[in-house]
């Protein structure tokens, strides 16, 4: 295992290390203003005020605007009961709050959140948390296929096993998945980390650009592009501490989980014409 | 985009005409054109079932003559089956362009199948010892109303909410795809074949006749000729994940099993249920709630997985 060579505050808060190098990389905003971090008209709610709705006659429509009622008055914890695997439950909350789902969620549930702190005792469907940008979303089943897609920032914890394209276009924030992926997990992977306690289908991390995608059991086969690195003492802290926070452990130790990264021979990172591409690769 | 749900009792019969309904209904914004059952009732040890209509629904509503020819479509269906020695003992008027009957026989089905479906305007719906095939404009409730399903007890079935994107709104091109002329043989499918004519017309070489231009036919055929030839479902099932090219999430049933696949690309959901006594399958979770409301565990078969049930 390489040895450790960067340590920072960052990395001291358990969050991630690496370093941003994009070339689209822009800085919108100065992170000191702090008023930048909480949205204009967002609610200030008390956590220690709890109510609950109770989904079962509800459209995914009334049960959202229920929920934005209920902050709007100052609630900071929810809890929804009988979601009945509808759909796009929990979508669009930008604002902090405490939100517990008793049972399972449909397709795109709790997608583009910005703060939230979720949990979901049963299963979730399709597309689950897609362009979530900050919070975490703790998942304590399964989950369907194109799971955090397009991810942007925030922990999305899935405790079971999750289908195909986990992960697809995420460009920021953590996945960690308690069981195994489907395939194409990582395809086009941008930024951020995928933690898999178990096995990964084929084509792990095709065409990914940037990231890194850190496998506990075993790989069915890699994508184009997705190439092995070694493990360093900075990947196994960081994932015993990210691990820690959601109850898990890797079954064979943090340490001995395989690594998977870009090759950035594909995409981007040369001057080649695609005919001198196709001899590199 | 299309909704396509599967259960199966073990050991055991239920109301499954009810329990599909629900599974359906549920599931209609996946496809609110068209609504098709395949439910496989208590089985008829020497007699066969067969469902056929004689206009389409939109038909009906074209005038006054129509009345008067779907009488004597019904006739000659009558007439035709009579000369072939089929001897009918049970008689059901579902709809006013639908029939239900029962009948023994001894002969050649594919030629009985075959005579009938020669009558301009005739179409044979299912046949089998098991299968009964219903698939009509509208939603779940639509269709089990008019058919008046609900009570229909039987060990498995297999539903379909279609959302027509490449063929037509009607009765033919509905789901789910009897395996014509094959016993008890059914399919509902959500995704496309790419290599379907290829495939269609190797199976036309065979002999085997397509009674649609729909890609989901094909599968049905395709495992009712592999099972003809001996290959058990399962193995066919697993050489289908091959040779079919495409996006494809299917689900088949025959006189006894309840079986589902799923291509390498996974591109198509499904959802499962599973305990020692019943298996329930849909394109989406909402549709297994529909039946289940409590908490139970569900999870999606992964790419290129093939599961097969028996009753």
């Amino acid at each position: 295992m390489a040895e450790l060579d960067r340590e920072g505050a960052s990395f001291e808060m358990g969050m991630h290390t690496e370093q941003l190098s994009g070339r689209t990389q822009q800085v919108y905003f100065s992170p000191e203003e702090a008023e930048n971090f909480t949205y204009p008209e967002a609610f200030d709610v008390d956590f220690n005020r709890r109510t609950e709705i109770d989904a079962a006659e509800l459209d995914s429509g009334a049960v959202n605007r229920k929920l934005r009622e209920l902050m709007e008055q100052g609630y900071g914890t929810i809890v929804v009961k009988n979601p009945g695997a509808k759909h796009s439950l929990g979508v669009g909350i930008l604002n902090r709050l405490q939100l517990y789902f008793e049972g399972s969620l449909g397709y795109f549930g709790c997608g583009l959140i910005d703060g939230p702190n979720v949990r979901i005792s049963g299963r979730v469907g399709w597309s689950c948390a897609e362009n979530m940008m900050a919070g975490t979303v703790v998942i304590e089943k399964n989950a369907g296929s194109v799971f955090g897609a397009a991810l942007r920032g925030g922990d999305l914890v899935c405790k079971g096993d999750v289908g195909s394209r986990t992960g697809i276009d995420m460009k920021g924030g953590t996945i960690i998945v308690g069981g195994r992926t489907g395939a194409f997990s990582g395809f086009m992977m941008q930024r951020g980390r995928m933690v898999i306690l178990g096995d990964a289908g084929v084509n792990l991390g095709d065409s990914m650009y940037d990231g890194t995608i850190y496998v506990g059991g075993k790989i069915a086969g890699l994508g184009v592009d997705a190439v092995e690195a070694e493990m360093n003492a900075l990947d196994a802290q960081w994932l015993e501490r990210k691990l820690r926070l959601y109850g898990l452990e890797a079954p064979r130790g943090a340490a001995n989980m395989t690594k998977i990264v870009a090759g950035k021979k594909l995409w981007n990172y040369d001057n080649l014409e695609p005919t001198e591409k196709k001899l590199v690769l | 985009m299309c909704g396509i749900a599967g259960l199966i009792h073990r050991g055991t019969n239920a109301d499954i005409g009810s329990e599909m309904t629900a599974m359906l209904q549920s599931i209609k914004h996946r496809g609110p054109d068209s609504t098709g059952f395949a439910l496989y009732g208590t089985g008829l040890q020497d007699q066969y079932v067969m469902r056929f209509k004689v206009a389409e629904q939109e038909d009906v509503k074209k005038g006054f003559r129509i009345h008067d020819e779907m009488k004597a479509r019904k006739r000659a269906v009558d007439e035709r089956l009579a000369e072939l020695g089929v001897e009918v003992t049970s008689e059901e008027q579902a709809t006013e362009y639908a029939y239900r009957y029962v009948f023994s026989f001894d002969g050649d089905l594919r030629r009985a199948t075959d005579y009938v479906e020669d009558i301009e305007g005739v179409e044979t719906i299912s046949l089998g010892h098991a299968l009964e095939l219903v698939k009509d404009l509208g939603d779940a409730t639509r269709v089990s109303t008019q058919y008046e399903l609900g009570g229909f007890r039987g060990t498995h079935a297999i539903g379909h909410t279609r959302m027509a994107t490449e063929s037509d709104v009607d009765i033919r091109s509905a789901h789910p795809y009897w395996a014509y002329p094959f016993n008890d043989v059914a399919v509902v499918h959500n995704g496309q074949l790419t290599n379907y004519w290829g495939m269609r017309r190797e199976m036309e070489r065979r002999g085997h006749r397509f009674m649609s231009n729909c890609d989901s036919e094909l599968i049905a055929v395709y495992l009712a000729d592999a099972i003809d030839r001996g290959e058990e479902l399962e193995g066919a099932m697993w050489r289908s994940i091959d040779e079919l090219d495409g996006v494809f999430t299917y689900v088949v049933a025959t006189g006894d099993r309840l079986g589902m696949a799923k291509d390498v690309m996974a591109a198509k959901p499904m959802v499962l249920y599973e305990s020692d006594d019943f298996v329930a399958l849909a394109s989406e979770e909402v549709a297994i709630r529909a039946i289940f409301p409590e908490e139970i565990d569900t999870y999606d078969p992964y790419e290129g997985e093939v599961r097969v049930w028996q009753s």
